[in-house]
């Protein structure tokens, strides 16, 4: 039981750090500023990092059968288990730099508590990833406060993109039985104890950048169950294609 | 009052030249004429607009590289690029030009860039032949230009070529894999070289014989060697590599000069050349109206940043 949660635990980390740099790489040659079409390049190069050492970790739970290319090139819409805010498509830039706020404040305290794991692989790469978590945190917080406290045009396009992505935020929060099971073994985060800090810190980022989070209201949910939006399906068609090609071929 | 000015410029040019050939680097605060500082403008904008123009063809393969690790890879070496010019941006930027001129530059078709960005990348074995023609072209340019006379381009090029030895070094890692893989990956491969092969030696430029810039760039140390050294450099170290993985080069008429001790190469189609020069390129318009198309789209991210920070400034 434990060993089935652990590796399910793994693929939504691993998953959430694939989908996500997919999403971050299309930008690059297309961002506002080289040194942006950098950055935003920067971190999908770090979460592929982050990835590939995750899902080689959840390959070796299940012995070694399937590579971790394997689980990133060779898994179908239905055994994905990233959040769907990190698959949806990137909007403007705006539109990105929110979902990076959510989803960095969201990881900054996720990985910290993982520092606490009695898995040391898990805690291992919780201390290496960290590392990169708070840069990107603080990328996103910078510009979440200079575009929301902008222009007319800027303030109005962050507001947007805030009200657009609030709904799947809820779901970073989830939890089910993988969850209890390894909370449980002192392996897994009690995502409960993180969404007070997580909302605090969204509010005070939202309060210096002069924007506003929604009234609570309607949760996208399904990720946990490899539920997904249409848009991963696109993107495991466009990644996947390769290998799913040339199925004897080595790379 | 011309002839005192003439006095100054000539003096100025006297003083420069004395450094040159002294070989001394020529520093953003020293008096140069007025056609070396043009030269090094042109020169290095075509560089920084090539490192950034580049990425275009490299990015459209980051969402389907075959494998984590090539992703990765391919990822770095796009980033290497971009800060590639960044850093020539700012060695251009020493010569008295901003960056928003720069770029205005190329959109107006004032400033050029590398030509090989024209052409298309249709597989993923583009991208290793990308990687070891195109970048190894580049390295044997830029290997020369660690020497030139100007400080800051002759430092960005010190720092560039350490970064392209990995890029080279990459795409060919990209061939050499698929050459050892199935059928259909070795026929990719060679797809790949044959496309590739020849816009890779047009890299160099013109023959010395018909090459419009290189007079002054010779004698004011812009330039090292000249372009057909340069090529035969790059064919000379290519062939061998080639070789070694089983690709054939696409030229039935290349052959081992015993007596120089450089390969020979078939003639160069000069016309295609000047004609994707001229703007008619299989990827030409693509390519700058997706630079205009993202710069553009930027526009309101740039003034926002702007006013943020003069809004702070007057708080402060």
């Amino acid at each position: 039981m434990t060993e089935q949660s652990l590796y399910n635990y793994c693929l939504r980390m691993g998953d959430n750090a694939l989908i996500l740099s997919y999403r971050l790489s299309e930008w690059c040659s297309n961002g506002p500023m080289l040194e942006e079409d950098l950055a935003l390049t920067n971190f999908a190069l770090d979460m592929i990092g982050r990835a590939q050492a995750i899902l080689k970790y959840a390959s070796e739970l299940q012995g070694g059968v399937k590579t971790e290319d394997d689980l990133a090139y060779r898994r179908s819409e239905r055994e994905y288990y990233n959040n769907l805010i990190t698959e949806l498509p990137n909007g403007d830039f705006a539109q990105t730099i929110v979902r990076q706020l959510f989803i960095s404040a969201f990881e900054f305290y996720f990985f910290t508590e993982l520092q606490k794991s009695n898995n040391a692989t898990l805690l291992a790469i919780a201390v290496k990833t960290l590392k990169e978590v708070k840069y990107h945190l603080m990328h996103a917080t910078d510009w979440v406060i200079r575009l929301g406290d902008g222009t007319t045009e800027s303030h109005k396009r962050m507001q947007d993109a805030i009200n657009y992505l609030w709904m799947f935020t809820g779901e970073l929060f989830e939890m089910d039985l993988i969850d209890t099971t390894l909370i449980e073994k002192g392996i897994g985060v009690d995502l409960m104890l993180l969404q007070p800090k997580w909302h605090r810190h969204i509010q005070q980022v939202m309060y210096d950048a002069t924007l506003q989070l929604p009234e609570e209201g309607f949760m996208q949910t399904g990720s946990r169950k490899g539920i997904h939006t249409e848009y991963l399906g696109h993107i495991l068609s466009e990644m996947q294609y390769l290998q799913r090609t040339y199925p004897d071929a080595i790379w | 009052m011309e002839n005192k000015e003439q006095t100054v410029e000539e003096e100025i040019l006297i003083n420069f030249e004395k450094k040159i050939e002294n070989g001394d680097s020529i520093e953003p605060k020293d008096k140069m004429p007025d056609g070396y500082r043009r030269h090094l403008i042109r020169q290095i904008s075509q560089h920084a607009h090539s490192e950034v123009i580049g990425m275009q063809p490299e990015s459209n393969w980051i969402t389907r590289a075959p494998t984590l690790r090539a992703k990765q890879i391919l990822l770095a070496k796009i980033q290497d690029e971009g800060g590639h010019g960044l850093y020539l941006y700012g060695a251009a930027e020493t010569l008295g030009i901003s960056r928003s001129e720069l770029i205005e530059q190329l959109h107006t078709g004032k400033a050029k860039y590398s030509n090989i960005f024209n052409y298309p990348v249709l597989t993923w074995a583009d991208i290793g032949a990308i990687g070891w023609l195109v970048d190894g072209a580049a390295i044997v340019n830029q290997v020369s230009l660690q020497r030139t006379s100007y400080g800051p381009y002759s430092r960005a090029m010190v720092r560039i070529c350490k970064e392209e030895s990995f890029h080279q070094r990459q795409g060919y890692e990209i061939m050499a894999k698929m050459m050892a893989g199935t059928k259909e990956q070795q026929e990719m491969a060679q797809d790949a070289m044959n496309r590739w092969w020849w816009p890779s030696l047009m890299m160099f430029g013109p023959h010395d014989s018909s090459s419009p810039h290189s007079g002054n760039a010779f004698k004011w140390k812009i330039k090292r060697h000249s372009n057909d050294e340069l090529r035969h450099k790059f064919i000379d170290k290519t062939v061998q590599q080639a070789q070694v993985i089983g690709l054939k080069i696409p030229d039935k008429d290349l052959k081992w000069n015993e007596k120089n001790g450089h390969y020979e190469h078939g003639a160069i189609n000069w016309y295609e050349f000047h004609k994707v020069i001229a703007g008619n390129g299989p990827c030409n318009k693509q390519r700058m109206e997706h630079h205009i198309k993202v710069h553009n789209e930027g526009k309101w991210v740039r003034e926002a940043a702007e006013a943020h920070r003069l809004k702070k400034e007057r708080q402060n």
